[in-house]
């Protein structure tokens, strides 16, 4: 099933790359899901991805998670963006997060990135979000300088950590 | 954070540069558009050079190129061939034992602020830079 995108979009996607459609995520896109994201990160997380499916898929549209992959038009996956919807931690309102995002390395740069975002930014929207926040680690160029480009700044709230050992 | 007179100067040029890679212009023509010293930005596009973020063309008409990926070069890549931005909390040689427990504490705080000034110019290529300015620009017309 493709996802509607608004008008303005769907231009934006035509002056790049006509062929790609976004699409709600399906058990059979899993495996390739897998081999990208082992391509990106070079770690294979089968396990991993099988569980974000099972959490995140079509099925638990009504938890406000969302799992979408990008579609080649020989039907290649060529991208995956994962989020969901979270409210009030540490007060804060409804705010979309985007858990992952990835792309095939060789077809960045042609907007696959930014319409898997639109697309996810579109429906967290519709679904009462009004923020959208991410965390990407602070030597990962890629993501940090992608999600800049899109006009993510820094927030008003600041991840902090410490080591359990 | 202060950024020195050279990285603004290398910003100016760059971005100058990236917003028309097509063309060539030379060291007074950025100097003029920006109202900077020619003398200070001519150091300053040699060091570009260098470094390969823009380059020379010779002839008539010549003058400096960009040479980057404008989606790709990053705020960082070009100030950190001019300075390190690393704090310096300007401590003496011998440090008296209960100054040493703050100086190091205060070290583990400026490495965080550096890691994150880092970071930050890091993430913004000079596409994004451009798209902010004019945004911001435009805001406050």
């Amino acid at each position: 099933m493709s996802l509607p995108l608004a008008p303005q979009k769907a231009s934006a996607l035509t002056k790049h790359n006509p062929a790609i459609r976004v699409q709600a995520a399906e058990a059979a896109d899993i495996e390739a899901v897998v081999a990208l994201d082992a391509a990106i990160t070079g770690t294979e997380k089968a396990a991993n991805w099988n569980d974000v499916y099972a959490r995140f898929a079509d099925t638990n549209q009504r938890l406000q998670r969302y799992f979408l992959v990008a579609k080649s038009g020989r039907d290649e996956l060529v991208g995956f963006v994962v989020g969901e919807i979270r409210a009030w931690e540490f007060g804060s309102p409804p705010c979309g997060w985007i858990l992952a995002l990835g792309v095939t390395p060789d077809l960045r740069e042609q907007g696959i990135g930014t319409l898997l975002f639109e697309t996810l930014c579109a429906q967290m929207k519709n679904d009462g979000a009004t923020t959208i926040r991410t965390m990407v680690l602070g030597t990962d160029k890629t993501n940090l300088s992608f999600f800049r480009g899109e006009g993510l700044a820094a927030g008003p709230y600041i991840e902090l950590e410490r080591r359990l050992d | 954070m202060k950024l020195q007179k050279a990285s603004r100067y290398a910003l100016f040029a760059v971005l100058h540069l990236a917003s028309e890679p097509e063309k060539q212009f030379s060291t007074a023509e950025i100097a003029d558009s920006y109202g900077v010293s020619i003398h200070h930005l001519a150091k300053v596009m040699r060091t570009l050079v260098r470094c390969g973020l823009i380059e020379s063309v010779r002839g008539v008409g010549g003058g400096y190129r960009f040479s980057g990926n404008v989606r790709r070069t990053t705020l960082w890549d070009v100030i950190h061939e001019f300075e390190s931005l690393e704090s310096d909390i300007d401590t003496p040689e011998t440090l008296h034992d209960k100054a040493e427990i703050v100086v190091t504490g205060l070290d583990a705080v400026m490495n965080e602020i550096d890691g994150l000034n880092r970071a930050t110019l890091d993430s913004i290529t000079l596409k994004t830079l451009l798209r902010y300015g004019l945004e911001n620009l435009d805001r406050a017309r």
